[in-house]
């Protein structure tokens, strides 16, 4: 017979692990659908993304290139100064985002290589910008 | 010359904390009684210079100094004073000084309440203080000095700070947060001092107590502020998103919740000591890991800086250090004190049973630790990939409402049991027999009152409901048979209230986030001036919007009008009314005006929402006006939010709570003495 002080700390350590791993299955399912990979419209080009899958497209937003549509619909060309990619939006986009600066496009790419996004993030203020887009700028700055 | 004097009094107080840490530590091996007693004048030196410091600091930034780096990069001579102050806190540099500027607090409070502890006790919890500040001071003063100049050209004005930060919520939320994150130091401190000096039968657990519960209360409020400041100002109406940064201040957050109960089994039952002394380094570490991933730049989130990686790299040696060194002295004399801290009880002699308030409690803090290891995954894995893969990935939100609620719904199921069960053996059928109308009556409140209330219904809203009834109900009937117990509401202790309290505050935040998250309805509109638009029971009118102009911003003011529908039939729920039927009061009445505005701030600019709301217990209706479209139109949110306030409302009352339980331990502790 287990006494009582033992038969809880079985409980408990029981516990812990079952809870650990209902924990670790439904991790494995939930990253499965929740991830979203970084791609630049370059990579997109050269054919690395699935259509339909969910993932996160970043670049600068080109100049001169929103055109409004029909009620809140909006299109930008996404660049990181080598390839370039049209993106549909329907929806406000963040106060941020301006022609020439960078944004981050979270969607779908279709058969043609157009993009549809059901997000759009735009950087933050002058200091600070996503970890990904920085990339792109210094790899501009390099090139110039 | 003040930011000389500033940069100066830090110096001397990285000195002092140096031998805060240093001669009391030789007092301790080398038994000298003098060496000990000088831990206290040396922490209240240093924190007496970290506080001029940070005085001065914000004389700097009141005097306007450019030639400061620090102020120069985050204020202007056209900033309001008040918003000065979060300008102060508002960058890299100045947070950590509040940071510093806090932890000294916590120290002076510290070593003039906790006088009454064994003085061996007291001096080694002081030595680890003043390490922690030792490391942050050295952090700041060799990668983040907020007091350089920039000389011989210096700016005349200074860049501004960012618009989204000149707001009145975010002048308290840092302060607040950090008094949270920082002041669990002390149950850190509490716990390197137990292990490091593992004597008979201390009752630490009861020392310990209040300080966490005070800092819980403070992070508590801090993380609601920030949650209700994101849903005012960010302009989309969200109130929680997963981000990173919110992740970092929730894990301590959970953590300290599995923390303050399983310090009652050990204080009350002795039980689980070593567990409680590993969450205590757990919940600082947690925050530690938090200042890191923030103020380290590798994170992409609203509250991250721009910012060069030697800062990184050091907070990661800091946060190595002091967690990797704590957790080896725990696998080192944890056995230790545990066993010498219960020299009387071994397993034989305490009756513990599976029924039992204990046993919910344990349950309860296992799956917390665990639901804070699943955030800490999502968070982390991210950057794991990065570095292995060098391939950038985000974690999307549905993950952590996925992985997050199945293991916190047990915790709220759990949450009345505690105090509805005895310590100690509970036979079944008893519990049944109290509690079985209250599981019936919670799921068929959560069934009639949508049903009754609202035009759908789901499984979700259903549970999420059901969880509040229940935590409720079952909250009330232990509080009211504690009061029969005691024969009268005066008997009761604090602690009973406090606790009573911050359980209702659950319930109500459950609630609140079931009904908000499904009846909210949130429209995303083009909207012409003098157009009309339907929501929930409301008809929104665009009245007007003209220019604007303010101390460093112009702009737009909307003028929206807000009126319930006061014959409210199904089929007319999307009914646009005319004219006419608008102004007739027995149709609408007028609830509010609402003025959004849109502000485009010069100096950088950027360009904000400023929402409207009009607040209500029940719901909130919110504008914000975003873009001015061709054809005169306007993009502009125009959200109905039910119970969200209730978010924030629960959160005061678990803040509340926790105070009144802190107070309650603080007075009795003071009667014993």
């Amino acid at each position: 017979m287990l006494n009582s002080l033992r038969k809880r700390r079985l409980v408990f350590v029981i516990v812990l692990i079952v809870s650990a791993l209902l924990a670790g299955l439904l991790i494995i399912c939930a990253l499965q659908q929740n991830i979203n990979f970084f791609f630049t419209p370059s990579q997109v080009m050269a054919g690395e993304v699935k259509v339909n899958t969910r993932i996160r497209l970043g670049g600068m937003v080109q100049k001169n290139s929103l055109i409004r549509k029909e009620g809140l619909e909006v299109q930008f060309q996404l660049t990181d100064f080598v390839k370039q990619i049209t993106v549909t939006y329907t929806g406000i986009l963040p106060d941020l985002f301006r022609e020439g600066q960078g944004a981050v496009a979270l969607g779908y790419l279709t058969q043609e290589n157009m993009f549809f996004a059901d997000e759009v993030l735009a950087k933050h203020d002058e200091n600070y910008m996503p970890p990904e887009l920085s990339h792109i700028v210094k790899n501009k700055d390099k090139k110039e | 010359m003040a930011p000389e004097i500033a940069h100066f009094a830090l110096i001397l107080s990285l000195c002092l904390t140096g031998l805060q840490f240093l001669l009391p530590t030789i007092g301790i091996l080398k038994e000298k009684a003098i060496f000990i007693r000088i831990a206290s004048p040396l922490a209240l030196g240093q924190s007496f210079f970290i506080t001029l410091s940070f005085l001065l600091l914000f004389f700097t930034f009141a005097q306007d100094d450019f030639s400061v780096n620090y102020v120069a990069s985050h204020s202007n001579a056209a900033l309001p004073l008040f918003y000065k102050l979060s300008a102060l806190w508002g960058g890299h540099e100045g947070s950590l000084l509040l940071w510093a500027f806090l932890l000294s607090i916590w120290t002076i409070a510290f070593s003039f309440l906790a006088r009454h502890l064994p003085l061996l006790f007291f001096t080694r919890v002081l030595i680890v203080l003043g390490m922690i500040q030792f490391g942050f001071l050295l952090f700041l003063l060799a990668t983040s000095n907020p007091f350089l100049r920039l000389l011989p050209h210096y700016p005349i004005d200074g860049a501004d700070l960012n618009p989204l930060l000149q707001d009145f919520g975010l002048i308290i939320h840092p302060p607040l947060l950090y008094m949270g994150y920082v002041g669990f130091a002390l149950p850190f401190a509490f716990a390197i001092s137990v292990l490091w000096g593992a004597e008979k039968a201390l009752p630490w657990a009861k020392w310990m107590r209040p300080w966490v519960l005070i800092a819980f209360a403070f992070l508590t409020i801090g993380i609601a502020l920030g949650s209700w400041w994101a849903y005012y100002e960010l302009g989309w109406g969200g109130w929680w998103f997963w981000d990173p940064v919110e992740n970092a201040s929730f894990m301590p957050w959970l953590v300290s919740i599995a923390l303050i109960h399983s310090l009652m089994l050990s204080s009350k039952r002795g039980l689980f000591q070593g567990w409680t002394l590993l969450l205590s380094i757990v919940v600082f570490s947690l925050s530690l890991l938090g200042t890191f991933l923030v103020r380290s730049g590798v994170l992409s989130s609203v509250h991250a800086f721009a910012n060069d990686p030697k800062r990184g790299v050091f907070l990661l040696i800091f946060l190595s250090m002091g967690v990797g060194g704590a957790l080896l002295l725990f696998a080192w004399r944890a056995k230790a004190v545990i066993s010498e801290a219960n020299p009387t009880q071994d397993a034989d002699t305490i009756k513990v049973e599976l029924l039992s308030r204990e046993t919910a409690i344990l349950i309860a803090s296992a799956l917390l630790s665990v639901s804070t290891a699943s955030i800490l995954l999502g968070t982390l894995f991210p950057l794991a990939y990065d570095a292995f893969t060098g391939k950038k990935l985000s974690v999307g939100f549905p993950y952590f409402n996925r992985v997050f609620l199945p293991l916190i719904i047990p915790v709220l199921i759990l949450t009345p049991l505690g105090p509805l069960n005895q310590w100690g053996p509970n036979p079944l059928n008893i519990i049944i027999k109290r509690i079985y109308w209250i599981i019936l009556v919670s799921v068929l409140l959560a069934i009639g009152m949508p049903t009754v209330f609202t035009d759908h219904i789901t499984w979700q809203v259903i549970l999420g409901l059901a969880l509040g009834y229940w935590i409720i109900l079952g909250t009330l009937k232990s509080f009211i048979e504690k009061i029969q117990k005691r024969r009268g509401i005066s008997g009761l202790s604090l602690g009973a209230w406090g606790m009573t309290f911050a359980h209702l505050g659950i319930a109500v935040i459950v609630i609140g986030i079931t009904l908000v998250s499904h009846y909210q309805i949130e429209r995303d509109v083009l909207i012409k001036l003098n157009q009309n638009l339907s929501i929930a029971n409301y008809v929104i009118k665009f009245q007007d919007i003209q220019p604007i102009e303010g101390s460093n911003y112009i702009g737009y003011r909307g003028h929206f009008i807000v009126k319930r529908r006061l014959i409210s039939k199904p089929e007319e729920k999307n009914h646009l009314p005319t004219m006419q039927e608008f102004n007739d009061p027995n149709q609408y009445t007028k609830v509010a005006e609402l003025f959004p505005e849109k502000r485009i701030f010069v100096v950088q600019g950027t360009r904000m929402t400023e929402t409207a709301i009009d607040p209500g217990l029940f719901r909130d209706i919110y504008i914000s006006i975003v873009d001015q479209l061709p054809g005169e139109k306007w993009a502009a949110r125009i959200y109905y939010k039910p119970f969200v306030r209730w978010i924030w409302l629960g959160a005061l009352m678990i803040a509340f709570g926790s105070f009144l339980a802190a107070i309650g331990r603080r007075m009795r502790t003071k009667a014993m003495v």
